[in-house]
């Protein structure tokens, strides 16, 4: 039983799918995250694939600022992928909403509504800092494969001040 | 083929002792050689079996009723199917058989997208309707230039019994039903000619869109499973009549990695068609020469 649940932890790690959500970008942080599985970096040598259904997907990769629109669509999706699951917010935009804050059409940061694991800055990040978020959320994801994935998404999400 | 030599060709050799690690294998080949010819350096040797045991152990959305009884049952049945179907594979000389089992590894060949085209509507995703929907489309259109090939096979060598056939020297209306065949492989195996029913970019992921978790790992097992059965039926159509069994061994998995190289080296060539032009390729295109094929094996086979 000890050597599974190490055997499993060790797949988490090695296998982290993710799938890609746009929560308002203007479009940078998506090109720049699709820049990281092309030849030039390779994200696929950690076991990264970009899936086409969240229900496949073990991390769930989302750029933009959080405008009024996706907000429903977030939870949606963050609801449909599987336990256990991490959350990277790419890009400066779901962490501070960036140069779109006090806009009335933006009800972000995204952290108001699905915690989230790994905070990659950047407007837009270079994909090695992409690529090393998702490594980070593939260790998140290891450990918490020990726990029942509900008592730690809280745990795991770390606290920022609320945005004035 | 008493009871034991079955279990064993269905539990070991080429059964599933061999065939699930032949298929992980296989599903690592295509995935590092498309990388390779990329200029990427592509998955770990081991990713196949780690992206298994990860699906092995995530949760799966409730599904309550017939419906989720469906869902759950439609990739078990394909994995069923797809291991059967290795387990008929005629690949050690003498191993036994049955008159008539290449038509039940045909049945059991077809069983797998079956399932995909049935677990697409069962899963009422609307993209997954769209995916069973062309699957079914592509396999009316391959099917009926696959089934021909291998009739025009069966009919000049006057038999269907897989080891009988296997045991026959090549002749080269035979090479012409393998290429006919190898021409239908991609379809079969959803590679990126005819990759329709999966296009990621298109509808996602197709019929599998809705599923998750164990049920997912079944589905790429089966799809390894399915690697190595259609392969492997190529691979013993081509292979020598060899004594030796260790040796028939070596030239089937030799001759099963050849034909991977070369199905991923065309998926890795080229792009995406659509789904009018896959159809009317098949149509078109390749019945020709299966029609060609059969009638010719049927002419030689009454002059004689």
């Amino acid at each position: 039983m000890k050597l599974w649940r190490r055997l499993v932890c060790l797949a988490r790690r090695r296998s982290p799918w993710l799938f890609h959500m746009n929560a308002g970008s203007c479009n940078g942080c998506d090109i720049e995250l699709v820049a990281a599985i092309s030849p030039r970096y390779d994200a696929e040598q950690l076991g990264v694939r970009l899936e086409g259904s969240p229900r496949h997907a073990d991390i769930l990769c989302i750029t933009g600022p959080v405008t009024k629109n996706a907000v429903n669509a977030i939870h949606t999706v963050y609801g449909q992928v599987c336990g256990p699951k991490a959350v990277v917010a790419i890009g400066s935009c779901p962490a501070t909403t960036n140069v779109f804050i006090d806009s009335r059409t933006i009800d972000g940061p995204l952290q108001k509504h699905i915690p989230v694991d790994v905070f990659v800055p950047g407007c837009p990040p270079r994909p090695d800092a992409i690529i090393q978020g998702i490594a980070k959320a593939a260790a998140i994801l290891a450990e918490r494969g020990m726990n029942p994935p509900e008592a730690t998404i809280a745990i795991a999400a770390p606290t920022v001040e609320e945005q004035p | 083929m008493n009871l034991i030599t079955a279990l064993a060709r269905l539990l070991i050799f080429p059964g599933l002792l061999f065939a699930i690690p032949a298929a992980w294998f296989f599903l690592w080949v295509e995935r590092k050689s498309v990388a390779l010819m990329q200029g990427r350096v592509g998955p770990p040797f081991m990713q196949p079996f780690f992206d298994f045991i990860k699906l092995m152990a995530k949760s799966t959305p409730q599904r309550s009723g017939i419906a989720g009884a469906l869902m759950r049952s439609w990739p078990l049945i394909a994995l069923a199917a797809a291991a059967g179907a290795v387990g008929l594979l005629p690949v050690l000389p003498g191993s036994g058989g049955f008159e008539g089992d290449l038509i039940l590894l045909l049945a059991l060949l077809e069983l797998p997208s079956m399932c995909i085209i049935a677990a697409g509507f069962s899963s009422r995703s609307i993209f997954g309707e769209i995916g069973s929907a062309r699957e079914a489309a592509l396999s009316v259109s391959y099917n009926i230039v696959f089934l021909l090939a291998i009739l025009s096979i069966a009919a000049s060598q006057h038999t269907f019994k897989l080891d009988a056939l296997a045991a026959l020297p090549a002749s080269p209306l035979r090479l012409l039903g393998i290429v006919a065949i190898i021409v239908c492989l991609p379809a079969k195996l959803h590679l990126n000619p005819f990759s329709l029913p999966n296009a990621e970019q298109e509808i996602y992921s197709g019929p599998m869109t809705e599923y998750a978790g164990p049920e997912l790992a079944m589905w790429e097992l089966s799809h390894g499973l399915e690697w190595v059965a259609a392969t492997g039926l190529v691979a013993t159509l081509l292979a020598p009549h060899l004594g030796a069994w260790w040796l028939a061994a070596l030239v089937f998995v030799a001759l099963s990695f050849g034909i991977v190289l070369l199905l991923s080296a065309i998926a890795a060539a080229t792009a995406r068609l659509a789904i009018d032009t896959s159809v009317r390729f098949y149509w078109q295109c390749t019945l020709i020469f299966a029609v060609l094929a059969i009638s010719s094996a049927l002419f030689v086979r009454y002059r004689l």
